[in-house]
């Protein structure tokens, strides 16, 4: 804090910053690989934000391109699909939220009441498995398993009698599939954050609710779940941040003509405008743009919200 | 605990069962899909598309791994992502570690404002248009090796847990001694520093690799170029062979080609997950702290 008081009376900042340098170099040649790096994968692609306000074209460069101020959101604000793709992507993003959040809680809830470390340990190595597994390979499981014709589903469906549909083909399905096989991919990972905070939970507090003669479900009511606050709060606030930023990867590889009603989100589109057929970079980015920005007001709101609640805040 | 053992309260009987049961429920839908593409995999494909398969592998066969052998896509997506995967790991960690050191050091002036530098990359960025555009214009990195290793080789979340936990777990007289005996930080962290963060570096390195190795996404939006692409991209594109004709199973199609593709798809699956699903149990002591760090000081 004084070192401002001091720069103003003694060395221009110039030399202060050369001399702060030459003392600690080895410190800053170990964060400048990483700094580079976040300059041109993270800062430079910001520069280039500016497209979805000019009519990029390749040729030209980005500073070279004219100025075409909101064409491109205009555009997309009279397209026929704008307010279908926008709420495609809240409702999945707001089911997955929906089931993604609780379920870990339960699940490490569950865990908790086994009381051998083996048990414990066996079944959360089981419960991670999947989380390592690819969303191709998963997408892959998932249609293998869904064909019709020579899947699990259409022999289980025949064998009840039933003519077996194509769920992977039907839009009223696609969320369900997408929510379904989010919650069998991470539930247990995701998990392994309130587990280890229960297992931190002090033995004195578990003694008491016991001496107390509280039940099994008492005790998950009035230590376990209180426990976990704050560690839930946190993690609300973060993927209330994420709320727009639904995974691109596993909705292009569940998404075909079929269910493009429902599986049609901002990233899909933004790809497909932006990369497809003919390159539309311009109109792209500022779909991209509108994205974030909904996403930082978003964050922004609900870590509001909890700070103004008196609980925990991300900052 | 000097309890005894006293017989449980008839509720308390039905509150173990269900968790049980549960436990148990939940246990089974994530690891029987897992297992039933091994079996599968196993198995005459015959068996396989007729249902006819739940617990163990029925007409034996190694066909569908042969088979991929003879696939020289997948043998060169295989080794174009063990090389992703080790080179892009190792460029990550050399990038990674020595930073999340220097920003653990108290006494170095800068690293507020160098980790605000990268904790503004966590809420904004340039998004995927202008990203692509950077890195295929800007950057000059077409279709080839380097679009796969460099870009994005620091991911600021490890960056966080790394250097939380060098602030939390290299107490500070340490450096202050081996400072006295005239170390410099290069060999303080090597000789001193690593070596006692043996449990964040492997957890840091396994996020890397599972990452690069999962990794479809960079394939799809920067190769043009076949014999580039890795493992995932060349899966997918096995696994969505003749999806149509399966979907609606008529008269006439080629069974036999149909059974065929399936049993490569099942023994292809398994080939390129077989790797982290063989690491990660290795590592899980780790994981717990890994997470538990990184939730600190999000």
């Amino acid at each position: 804090m004084n070192e401002g008081k001091e720069r103003k009376a003694e060395k221009p900042f110039h030399e202060k910053a050369l001399a702060e340098i030459s003392a600690n170099w080895e410190l800053y040649l170990f964060v400048l690989p990483a700094v580079i790096s976040v300059l041109l994968f993270n800062y430079l692609p910001m520069y280039g934000v500016q497209i979805a306000f000019k009519n990029f074209i390749p040729a030209k460069g980005i500073a070279g391109s004219a100025w075409v101020g909101l064409r491109w959101f205009e555009r997309f604000f009279r397209s026929y699909q704008w307010l279908a793709i926008i709420k495609n992507s809240v409702v999945l993003s707001f089911y997955t939220l929906l089931y993604t959040f609780p379920l870990p809680i339960v699940f490490a809830i569950l865990v908790n009441q086994f009381q051998s470390q083996r048990a414990k340990k066996i079944i959360q190595t089981v419960s991670y498995a999947p989380h390592f597994v690819s969303t191709v390979v998963v997408v892959g499981i998932i249609s293998l398993f869904l064909s019709p014709s020579t899947g699990m589903y259409g022999y289980i469906t025949r064998a009840l009698g039933v003519q077996p549909i194509n769920p992977l083909g039907e839009s009223s399905m696609f969320r369900t599939i997408y929510v379904g096989s989010e919650i069998w991919q991470h539930m247990g990972w995701q998990s392994i954050i309130y587990i280890a905070t229960l297992s931190n939970v002090s033995p004195e507090l578990i003694d008491a609710a016991r001496v107390d003669g509280a039940s099994s479900l008492q005790k998950i009511w009035h230590v376990e779940l209180p426990a976990m606050r704050s560690t839930m709060t946190i993690l609300l606030i973060l993927s209330f941040g994420s709320l727009m930023s639904v995974g691109f990867e596993k909705a292009y590889l569940l998404q075909n003509p079929q269910n493009l009603a429902t599986s049609e989100i901002i990233a899909t589109y933004i790809y497909k405008v932006g990369l497809g057929g003919t390159p539309q970079y311009s109109y792209s980015a500022a779909i991209g743009l509108i994205n974030s920005v909904v996403n930082v007001v978003l964050l922004l709101l609900f870590n509001g919200a909890s700070r103004k609640f008196g609980e925990t805040s991300l900052f | 605990m000097t309890k005894k053992r006293m017989a449980l309260p008839a509720s308390e009987a039905v509150f173990r069962a269900v968790v049980y049961t549960l436990t148990f429920l939940i246990l089974l839908i994530t690891f029987y899909p897992l297992y039933y593409v091994v079996i599968a995999s196993l198995s005459s494909a015959k068996y396989a598309m007729a249902g006819e398969i739940f617990l163990w592998p029925k007409g034996f066969t190694l066909e569908g791994y042969a088979e991929l052998l003879r696939d020289d896509s997948i043998l060169r997506g295989y080794a174009n992502t063990i090389f992703y995967a080790l080179a892009g790991t190792a460029v990550s960690m050399v990038v990674t570690t020595p930073c999340a050191y220097a920003l653990s050091r108290p006494d170095f002036k800068s690293r507020r404002w160098i980790m605000v530098f990268f904790l503004v990359t966590m809420f904004f960025n340039g998004g995927m248009i202008p990203t692509y555009l950077t890195i295929t214009r800007q950057l000059g990195m077409g279709s080839g090796y380097l679009v796969m290793i460099a870009p994005f080789c620091l991911n600021v979340f490890n960056l966080i847990i790394m250097r939380t936990f060098f602030e939390t777990n290299l107490p500070r007289e340490l450096w202050e001694s081996a400072q006295l005996d005239g170390c410099t930080n290069t060999n303080y962290l090597l000789k001193v520093a690593l070596p006692l963060s043996k449990a964040v570096l492997s957890i840091i390195m396994l996020y890397y690799l599972v990452g690069k190795w999962n990794d479809y996404f960079s394939g799809l939006l920067y190769l043009r170029d076949e014999k580039y692409l890795p493992l995932q991209n060349v899966l997918r594109s096995i696994l969505t062979r003749n999806q149509a004709m399966a979907s609606q199973l008529q008269s006439g199609t080629n069974v036999e080609a149909l059974r065929k593709a399936n049993l490569v798809k099942y023994s292809s699956i398994v080939a390129s997950s077989l790797p982290m699903m063989i690491l990660y149990p290795f590592l899980q002591k780790y994981f717990e702290k890994g997470v538990m760090i990184g939730s600190i000081k999000g």
